[in-house]
């Protein structure tokens, strides 16, 4: 049982490795991208783990940005993929474009609230 | 918007921006209403419902020119929000749920209330996901949302840290996680075959189990330690309706948080009332993602409505919008059923006319193609007009569900509904004139002899203005304070602004107690004059001794002396001579009761509609400064403290001018200098 389980697990990541290598290339670009922003946050909610909270709104304002640039590029993937049937009537400059504006306001909200 | 318009040269003074903000961010949210409507359903849909905002009464309480009340504001910022919602929901595009997070941000500076918004956006995401509607466009539309929508919530300095410390955005978070879990699920079906799916579903059920248990525990610890589960007072009086009662009078006893009566649901939606089943229906008709949502809005604001009368006013948009789409789908119906008969019943007495356009009224194309490639044949011509409109008729009744109705009743529902519309445009601008524009300040009463008009509260003011010192301050039940304040120019101790529990509680305390104690408390808080409503003589219903439950349990919930166990005889309120000792002696008793022996209602009281108990008594630490003509507002005065005279023992005379005269005298003889 536990043989077939860890055989099993092998053949699952060998299938998700040659899948997820099929990707494009400019989606793999995002999604490094992604990656490193979560990365970025663990490594916050690790520093407040050791240092302590004070400032809040600092701790808060940076973890959340990580996630949002995460969840933003996200978004941006889901839009570029051409796989996706739901964004044909988009012109395709928009997702890039959207992407950016956001970003911005991102940007502008953080930086307020960094204190 | 004051210094908007006065950097564009228009001159405009605060008051009138004040006035006029509420019907310009109404007309705003007519707008909004057709907006959302229009991405729910179609343009006719949305601009029905347009229509219906903008004259439905309950929505017109908060916005009449003249309330500056941060409502108006509101319920534009939620419209807006959830139009920004559905739409990036319908479209997919970053933009609009970016503008739906300014929305948001918006909505979060203008009212408490945005806590409604951040937990029905997640509950529709859950129900759209466990009803199988999961599409990456809600993940687009939800997950920025909450990150941006968080941040900027967190701005707002009311808010700040609660929006992660508070279970009130918890649920966003959850689903927040879920949404993200949800994805990724979807994401691996994508790229793996179905047989290595199955194997990566097992193997993360039984991992993902063991996680979930372990920081749900860790989750549910932290929130059970603290007393009320993290939630605010005000999301826990709505959840429990018997909360609020129990643990916090104040919240309690505002008129407005009281759940509403049957009749007034009429009152404010009116004919929306029975046209908002028939919208859920037509929402289930194509049930997209959006017209989900409206149903869920609905249920939920309808729920609420339930427990207070305030929130009403949420739920008035949600009517609009489905009594919109009601009305607009019933319009539809009927009339393309009295069109396809007016064309059907056209090509059949005209056969010879090649009517292009009579076939074209039965909505479908391919039809009207036929029709086209026929035209040059006329020798057929005959033949084929009647085959067309045999095809015509056939495909009509077997096509495409249209339904048809006879001529006849469609044109009288036709006629009926307009009637129905007409019917509740004038019961708008009934209600809107009689309820909600009259100001509250000047009363009026239809006698047998004519109108009678009751300026007491603004002669009381006036009194105060100008008979009183500038700095003197006035005590009073907070629900005159506003008033006071702008009317009569003086200090209050407690407004309708005053959200320390403790501040209305000491006055509270003061009226509930025996006169001395009462005098103690006033003069501590450096008050001079103590203003009391009283609307017994004239049958005023809302004056303070019917709202001195509420100041007894109000006091009581801070001050443990005063219990509402002392003014109670058989669990009821008496001002008769079935009173408690306690009530005949408390201030607010007396204040309100002092000489009424001596009018013409010779102690009856008409609001209570018995005799009172104690008739005659003197104040002893008060005095009657002003009583308005109807006795509707009185106003009394501290007396001074009795002077003490050192070593002599003075026959305290009741004057205190008299001993103050002669301790004068005493000290102008006793000065050592002359």
């Amino acid at each position: 049982m536990a043989k077939s389980t860890s055989s099993d697990a092998q053949m699952l990541i060998r299938s998700l490795r040659t899948a997820y290598a099929a990707t494009p290339t400019n989606l793999k670009i995002i999604d490094v991208y992604v990656v490193y922003a979560i990365v970025t946050a663990v490594i916050q909610v690790v520093y407040m783990g050791v240092v302590g909270s004070f400032p809040f709104n600092s701790f808060l304002s940076g973890v959340l940005f990580c996630v949002g640039t995460a969840v933003l590029a996200v978004c941006l993937r889901i839009q570029v993929n051409k796989e996706n049937k739901e964004f044909k009537d988009l012109p395709p400059e928009r997702p890039y474009a959207d992407f950016v504006l956001c970003n911005l306001v991102l940007h502008l909200v953080i930086m307020n609230f960094l204190g | 918007m004051w210094w908007l318009l006065n950097s564009l040269n228009i001159p405009l003074s605060v008051e009138t921006v004040c006035v006029f903000t509420a019907p310009i961010f109404s007309a705003n949210a007519a707008w909004a209403t057709y907006l959302l409507t229009k991405e729910v359903k179609g343009t006719g849909a949305g601009l029905t419902a347009a229509a219906l905002l903008a004259m439905v009464p309950s929505y017109i309480s908060r916005s009449v020119a003249g309330s500056y009340d941060n409502e108006a504001v509101a319920i534009f910022a939620l419209i807006l929000t959830f139009y920004f919602y559905v739409k990036t929901l319908n479209s997919g595009s970053l933009f609009y749920a970016t503008l739906n997070a300014l929305s948001y941000f918006y909505m979060v500076c203008s009212w408490g209330g945005y806590t409604f918004i951040i937990n029905l956006i997640p509950m529709h995401v859950l129900l759209c996901i466990v009803t199988g509607r999961y599409s990456s466009r809600l993940y687009i539309a939800y997950a920025p949302l909450v990150v941006l929508g968080t941040l900027l919530a967190s701005l707002v300095p009311v808010v700040g840290f609660n929006t992660v410390m508070t279970s009130e955005h918890f649920s966003s978070f959850l689903v927040f996680v879920i949404i993200h879990m949800v994805a990724l699920v979807y994401y691996i079906k994508g790229i793996l075959s179905p047989k290595m799916f199955k194997v990566a579903m097992t193997l993360a059920v039984t991992i993902g189990l063991t996680v979930c248990c372990a920081v749900i525990a860790i989750f549910i610890a932290s929130v059970a330690s603290s007393p009320t589960k993290g939630w605010s007072g005000r999301s826990l009086s709505l959840l429990d309706p018997t909360y609020a009662s129990k643990y916090i009078p104040i919240i309690a006893s505002v008129s407005e948080h009281q759940p509403p009566t049957w009749p007034l649901y009429f009152v404010d939606i009116n004919v929306l009332a029975f046209l908002v089943p028939a919208g859920i229906i037509a929402c289930f008709s194509p049930l997209s993602d959006a017209s989900s949502f409206m149903i869920l809005y609905l249920a939920i604001s309808a729920y609420f409505s339930g427990v207070m009368v305030r929130l009403m006013l949420v739920l008035a948009p949600a009517a609009c919008v489905m009594s919109g789409i009601a009305l607009s789908e019933a319009f539809d119906v009927f009339t393309r059923s009295i069109k396809f008969q007016a064309g059907d019943i056209n090509s059949e007495s005209s056969i010879a006319q090649n009517d292009v356009s009579n076939v074209d009224s039965n909505a479908t194309t391919d039809k009207s193609e036929t029709v086209s490639k026929e035209p040059s044949r006329k020798n057929h011509e005959k033949e084929k007009e009647q085959e067309i409109v045999k095809k015509v008729t056939s495909k009509s009744q077997n096509g495409k569900k249209l339904l048809v109705l006879p001529q006849e009743v469609s044109a009288v529902v036709i006629l009926l509904l307009i009637a129905l519309g007409g019917f509740y445009v004038g019961h708008c601008v009934w209600t809107t004139a009689t309820a909600y524009s009259a100001p509250a300040i000047v009363l009026k009463s239809y006698t047998p002899d004519g109108l009678r008009v009751f300026d007491d509260f603004r002669e009381a003011y006036a009194w105060l203005q100008h008979n009183t010192d500038v700095d003197d301050k006035v005590a009073s039940w907070w629900d005159y304070g506003y008033q006071i304040t702008a009317m009569a120019n003086r200090t209050v101790i407690v407004d309708n602004n005053t959200w320390n529990n403790t501040h209305i509680a000491t006055v509270g305390a003061a009226v509930s107690s025996p006169e001395k104690a009462a005098w103690e408390i006033f003069n501590s808080l450096d008050v001079k004059y103590v203003l009391v409503v009283f609307g017994g003589l004239v049958g005023y219903p809302s004056d303070d001794i019917d709202k001195f439950i509420w100041m007894v349990r109000i006091a009581g919930g801070v001050f443990p002396h005063i219990r509402e166990q002392d003014y109670l005889r058989d669990g009821r309120y008496h001002i008769d001579a079935h009173a408690t000792p306690t009530m005949l002696n408390c201030l607010m008793y007396k204040l309100s009761y002092y000489r009424f022996v001596e009018t013409e209602a010779e102690g009856f009281d008409k609001v209570r509609r018995t005799e009172i108990g104690n008739k005659k008594f003197e104040l002893t630490h008060f005095e009657e400064a002003f009583t308005t003509e109807h006795w509707m507002v009185r106003i009394y005065k501290l007396k001074l403290p009795k002077n003490r005279i050192q070593g002599k023992l003075k026959n305290k005379s009741s004057s205190e001018t008299y001993s103050s005269n002669q301790t004068r005298a005493r000290n102008t003889r006793r000065n050592p200098w002359q």
